[in-house]
Parts: C-alpha cells; sequence; structure tokens
C-alpha cells in the first residue's frame, strides 16, 4: 500500500498535457451534457479487426488520455450502452452476433463503426467470408476512419459525431 | 551437411525408402515420400528432433500436376534446418491416412486442411470445421482449392456446431461469447462446471475469419506485405518481418546488417509494449488496478515512441522487401525513452511482485504440465513457462547471435511463470535494443537492397513476443503468390488453455486466459 501511494504521488498527474487535447474533451463533455444527461456510454463489437483497433481504443481509456473523465465509458452489456462501437470488416460467422447484439440495445441507439475494415472490409474488401464492412448489417451513424485511427482522432470523430 | 546422416539414420531404422532429398534456401531440407511412408518418417522426425508439428499444410497443384501437395515441417534446432516432408495426393477424393493419431499436434492442421481443401484424414475423430462455421457456410465448399467459387445464395443453413458433451450429476454448462464484456475479439468458450471447478472447457474460434490466406493470393509478391500487417495488428512487425523473409530466403536476397538492426530493434519494441500490456492484464484481471494503469502509461509511452521513430504507432509500413523502408535517424530518442521506461517498469515490479494477495492469485494458477504442453505442440511464452526454452532468435542467430542475451525459462507452466517469462523478456528486450543501437551505430548506413525476382518457395520466421510466427510462400514466375500459408503461435497455444483451467475456479478463467494473450484474428486467419 506504502508503494502504490508513494508511487501515485511521485508519478503525478500524467494526462496529455497538449492544450489541443484538453479543449477537445472541455468540448466533448459539454455536448455529452447537453445531448445525454451526464454520460454517453458505448458498448464495443469487434467483427474481426486485427486487434489494433481494439488497442486504440483501449488506449483512449488509459491514464493518459482518460477518456472517462469527459463522460465516455465503455461498457459490458449492450443493454447499457448509447451506440455500439464496431471494429472490423463482418466475418460472416459474426454477423448474427453483430445484429443480436444492435437489438439488445435500447432506444434511442447509435452505430458508429472505427478504422477502415469496418467501413467497407478495407484490407479484407470481397474476400470470400466477409460482409465488406458493418453497413451492409445495420445502418450506420458515423464513421471513424484510420488503419489504426489513434486516440486523439477516436476522440475527434466522436466529438463530430455528438456535435450533429 | 550433418543432417543427412540424421536423415539416412531414420530411413535405416524405419525400412523405408525416401524418395529425394532436396535443400531449399539456406534453412530448409524437403523430402519426399511416398504415400505408405509419409506417416512413418513423420513420426520418425518428431521423435528423433523432439519436434512437434510446425506446420502442415496442403498445396493446390491440380491444375499444373494433377495433384494436392502435402507439406509437413519440424523443426530441427540442432542443424538448424526446417524439415519439410512432401508427398502428392490424388485429386480424386483427396485423402491421406491421418497423422494426427500418432502426433497429436497434427490434429487442428488436419481439421484445417479438411475444411479448406475437402482433403480428408482418414481416421481423424474429429473432423467438425474451425473457421468455416456451420451456421453460416454450405457443406462443399473449399475456398482454398483454386477452382474456388463463392457459394451463390446464402442458403439458411440449419446445421448447428455441436459441442463435446460432458454429463454427470450437478455438471451445467456455461457459455460465453463470442461477444464478450470487455474491448476484446470475439471467442465462444463453453465451461462444463461442477460447482466451481471448471470440468473442461472446449474454445470454439474462428469469429474473426476473414479468408487472408486465400486474399494473398493472386497478389504481387512484393506488395503484399500491408496484409501481411493487417492479419494480426498485435504483432504487425513479427507478420511483416516473416513475410519479407520468406520472399527474401526465395529470391536469396541479403538484407544489409543495418536494416537487420533497425528490425531487431522493432521487433523488440513490439515484444516490450506487448509484454507490459499482458502484465497489465493480469494484474487487471485480479482486480489489481494500480499496475495495470501503470502499464498502460508504459506501453503508451512505447507506442508514442513507436510512432516518433518509425512514424507509425505499430510499426506498421516500416518493413520492406530486403531491408527497411526508411532509416531510424534519432537513435538518442530511443534511449532516452528506454531509460523512462526502465525506470517505470521497475515501479512496475515493484508495486506486484510484493503484493501477498496478488501472488496468491497468480501462483499455482491455471497449470500447463510439461508433458501436455510438449504433446499439444505449445509454442513461445507459453512453452518456456512450461520448461521448453525454445526460441528462433536463439536457434537462427543472425544479429541475435552477434549479441548476448538469456531465453527466459520457467518450470511450474503456471500463470506466475508465465507472468515472470514476460518480466524477464521485458527486460532482455531493453537490453538487446541497447546493444543492437551501439552495433547500428557503427555499421554502414545502408537500407534495403532491391531482391532480383524468382519464382520458388519458402519459409519466414520471426519469433514474435507470443511465439515464432510462420510464413510458407509459393510464388510464381510473374511475381505473383500461389499459395501463403500463415501459422501463428495462437494456432498451437489456444489448446493449452483448454487443458490448463481445469480444475480451476471460473473466476480464474479471465487471468489463466489474459496470462497466454492470445489472438483471434491470428488463429483464424
Amino acid at each position: 500500500m506504502k508503494e502504490i501511494i508513494l508511487n501515485s504521488l511521485k508519478k503525478g498527474l500524467v494526462t496529455k498535457p497538449a492544450k489541443e487535447f484538453e479543449d477537445l474533451g472541455r468540448e466533448l463533455k459539454s455536448e455529452i451534457y447537453k445531448k445525454f444527461g451526464r454520460s454517453f456510454h458505448i458498448r464495443q463489437v469487434d467483427t474481426g479487426s486485427c486487434n489494433a483497433c481494439i488497442s486504440e481504443i483501449i488506449a483512449t481509456t488509459n491514464p493518459i488520455y482518460d477518456i472517462q473523465r469527459f463522460g465516455i465509458d465503455f461498457v459490458a452489456s449492450p443493454r447499457h450502452a448509447d451506440a455500439i462501437l464496431v471494429t472490423g470488416p463482418v466475418s460472416k460467422n459474426m454477423a448474427l452476433a453483430l445484429k443480436k447484439t444492435y437489438d439488445a440495445m435500447p432506444e434511442p441507439k447509435f452505430v458508429i463503426t472505427l478504422g477502415n475494415c469496418a467501413k467497407d472490409g478495407g484490407l479484407f474488401k470481397d474476400s470470400y467470408y466477409v460482409e465488406n464492412g458493418v453497413s451492409n448489417i445495420l445502418p450506420v451513424d458515423a464513421h471513424v476512419p484510420g488503419c489504426p485511427p489513434n486516440p486523439t482522432e477516436i476522440i475527434k470523430a466522436i466529438l463530430n459525431f455528438l456535435r450533429k | 551437411m550433418g543432417y543427412l546422416s540424421a536423415i539416412k539414420d531414420i530411413e535405416y531404422i524405419l525400412g523405408i525408402q525416401l524418395l529425394k532429398i532436396t535443400e531449399n534456401n539456406a534453412y530448409e531440407v524437403y523430402i519426399d515420400v511416398q504415400e505408405n511412408d509419409f506417416n512413418k518418417l513423420c513420426f520418425g522426425l518428431h521423435q528423433r528432433l523432439n519436434s512437434p508439428v510446425e506446420m502442415f499444410f496442403a498445396c493446390d497443384q491440380r491444375q499444373e500436376r494433377g495433384v494436392f501437395v502435402i507439406y509437413c515441417a519440424f523443426l530441427c534446432a540442432e542443424y538448424r534446418k526446417w524439415f519439410f516432408v512432401r508427398m502428392d495426393i490424388a485429386q480424386e477424393s483427396p485423402k491421406f491416412e491421418s497423422l494426427a493419431k500418432e502426433i497429436y499436434s497434427a490434429n487442428l492442421f488436419e481439421r484445417e486442411m479438411n475444411e479448406m481443401f475437402g482433403i480428408v484424414p482418414l481416421g481423424n475423430p474429429d473432423l467438425r470445421r474451425l473457421n468455416l462455421h456451420d451456421e453460416v457456410w454450405p457443406q462443399g465448399y473449399f475456398p482454398l482449392r483454386k477452382d474456388f467459387k463463392k457459394p451463390i445464395t446464402d442458403s439458411a443453413q440449419t446445421a448447428q456446431f455441436e459441442f463435446n458433451k460432458i454429463e454427470g450429476e450437478g455438471i451445467f454448462e456455461i457459455p460465453v461469447g463470442p461477444v464478450h464484456a470487455g474491448i476484446i475479439g470475439p471467442g465462444h468458450f463453453r465451461f462444463s462446471v461442477a460447482g466451481e471447478p471448471i470440468i473442461n472447457l472446449e474454445i470454439r474460434l474462428g469469429f474473426t475469419h476473414r479468408g487472408a490466406e486465400k486474399l494473398f493470393e493472386g497478389k504481387t509478391a512484393l506488395k503484399a506485405i500491408g496484409l501481411s500487417e493487417g492479419v494480426a495488428g498485435d504483432t504487425a512487425f513479427a507478420n511483416s518481418l516473416a513475410y519479407c523473409q520468406a520472399i527474401e530466403n526465395i529470391s536469396a536476397s541479403v538484407v544489409p546488417e543495418y536494416a537487420l538492426y533497425l528490425r531487431g530493434i522493432c521487433l523488440e519494441l513490439e515484444r516490450m509494449y506487448n509484454h507490459v500490456s499482458g502484465i497489465g492484464g493480469i494484474a487487471i484481471d485480479v482486480g489489481y488496478s494500480f499496475p495495470a494503469m501503470l502499464a498502460a502509461i508504459i506501453k503508451e509511452n512505447i507506442l508514442c515512441l513507436n510512432e516518433s521513430i518509425t512514424g507509425s504507432r505499430y510499426l506498421k509500413n516500416f518493413n520492406k522487401v530486403g531491408g527497411v523502408s526508411k532509416d531510424i535517424k534519432n537513435k538518442d530518442l530511443i534511449l532516452e525513452s528506454l531509460k523512462a521506461i526502465e525506470k517505470d517498469f521497475n515501479d512496475l515490479k515493484s508495486t506486484l511482485i510484493p503484493s501477498v494477495s496478488f501472488m496468491d492469485r497468480v501462483d499455482t494458477t491455471g497449470v500447463l504440465i510439461k508433458k501436455t504442453t510438449k504433446d499439444l505442440g505449445i509454442v513461445g511464452l507459453a512453452a518456456r513457462a512450461s520448461g521448453i526454452s525454445r526460441d528462433l532468435r536463439k536457434i537462427f542467430g543472425g544479429i541475435y547471435e552477434k549479441v548476448s542475451f538469456n531465453v527466459a525459462k520457467e518450470e511450474s507452466g503456471d500463470v506466475l511463470a508465465r507472468l515472470n517469462v514476460r518480466l524477464s523478456e521485458f527486460s532482455e528486450s531493453v537490453s538487446l535494443i541497447r546493444k543492437f543501437i551501439e552495433r547500428a551505430q557503427k555499421t554502414e548506413n545502408k537500407l534495403f537492397v532491391e531482391s532480383n525476382f524468382k519464382d520458388g518457395f519458402g519459409l519466414g520466421s520471426a519469433e514474435s513476443w507470443r511465439g515464432p510466427i510462420l510464413y510458407w510462400l509459393k510464388i510464381d514466375n510473374s511475381g505473383l503468390i500461389q499459395r501463403c500459408k500463415i501459422v501463428d503461435p495462437s494456432f498451437h497455444n489456444w489448446q493449452g488453455l483448454s487443458y490448463a483451467v481445469l480444475g480451476n475456479i471460473v473466476p480464474d478463467f479471465p487471468v489463466c486466459n489474459k496470462s497466454f494473450d492470445l489472438s483471434y484474428p491470428g488463429n483464424d486467419l
């Protein structure tokens, strides 16, 4: 315990000090307050990405970006979610699971896709086993481009979506 | 040529007749046999070399020669060679006698050949499909055959996958997935449980199957590096490295030493960020969040370092056939960052290791015994934690021969052992990068060689943080890929997880899973 307290005192504040990023976060927070009450809950579903997109989504929650302080949380169940964040080109094996996850969300619900694969299949476009993107399965409300998009880009794209 | 006498010995003892022994590239030996002798020779090599089946795959050669060719690869550490046993299979109702009856590590490969090529391993008791799920894919369509056509309609399939049934008083099933609670890839876990302890775990994967091997076919070999980086994103660099090496072996290109050092630096950086993320994952899975957050900070710092030296957080677009695409100019930045990273890492260790409640959760949890490890053909970090110290970096040397480093090894095979392997490999990587930088600075600054392209086939291999990644490529005379076989360490190691959790309680499953840290997309391809 002593070690932990000492360590966190020594380490101090680690969140990204860049002003641009903080401004982004502040605006994100106020949008979420206006439109979703206090918080925006996201359920992540992977449909066959290479894991890099997943790794970047996880990175948004690390102490350096700490997206949770702006009111965004990644939840364990679609029942708790305002939106699903889908990665991957949609493997045939995942099409049904993706649909079921969507159906399990309460209204109003949104679909955000993340990464080039989720847009149209990306690297795996026209393979025999992919559905060439999420829009062939679900209505998509917003897209985060990149291979993979970095945490700042992810936060920017979510902000752009919330502004609408 | 010492290996020849070893093969001759096996030939003599088994009383078989080999058709031809051919050396291909620097590290590969192909042994042609008749159908009757195939299994005998494979078993002989398996015993003699103490190697599991590393690769076992087919190649559709019906257009050229009217046959399917199957290859079974073993690693001979002693002579630094890969032995490929090769035989032809007639194209009409293709089949062969199952090898998995004698060598268990061939099992998954046989199931894969059965679904992808329709080549039936006679006598294999379990021919359920791995990646092409019965619910969405009709019978009789084999994607890796050259004359494959997509099924026209999504004919509603009523077939259901059958899980192994465990029966008895008080036994119940817990199905988990494919969509999990965390931010992670999809897979299905079927636990059979009596009270708390797990009696059986069946893992059904394939949910991220994208048909990667087929996508390589027909692409220009020099231009498909991007695709190899997309096979598994957390090993993007190791994948592209193995891919490039396969082509370099085929075209006999000699990569400049300087480029090899840069590649070495990147391979170790990839190892570091994944190991530290896995260590943090183990901590979070037992509810110890402070070190997990510390680990997340270290990982982020390494990713930022990756970006500033190569332009990509995941080291993409850096490899190129024949060398690397750009120079790492700012080597001092790496050295400086390493100092800070090492300091944070020591803090991480000092919060993790002395914690009694943490140790209580990881010590003797999820034991994978050495015998099982050997039989299943477990590789990489999971094997090194169960007493099998095998590391391609040590076996094939190259730049790793010029610097000294230790291969981590633990005996107990539990979560703690896998954690310790990762801890020590992280520190080893830090010192390796320092040594590579030192040597690179004394080497002529040459980034790549142009490869004179010719047709052929060959293997590329890289020891990723998870274990060996293998790419076997066959390229035709116009430089197009005819066949690309990829083996990710996860393909072997997922089976290890289902044995390691037996007898453990369900709440310990996440920490067991994280200690193996396996890839869904790498396994499913």
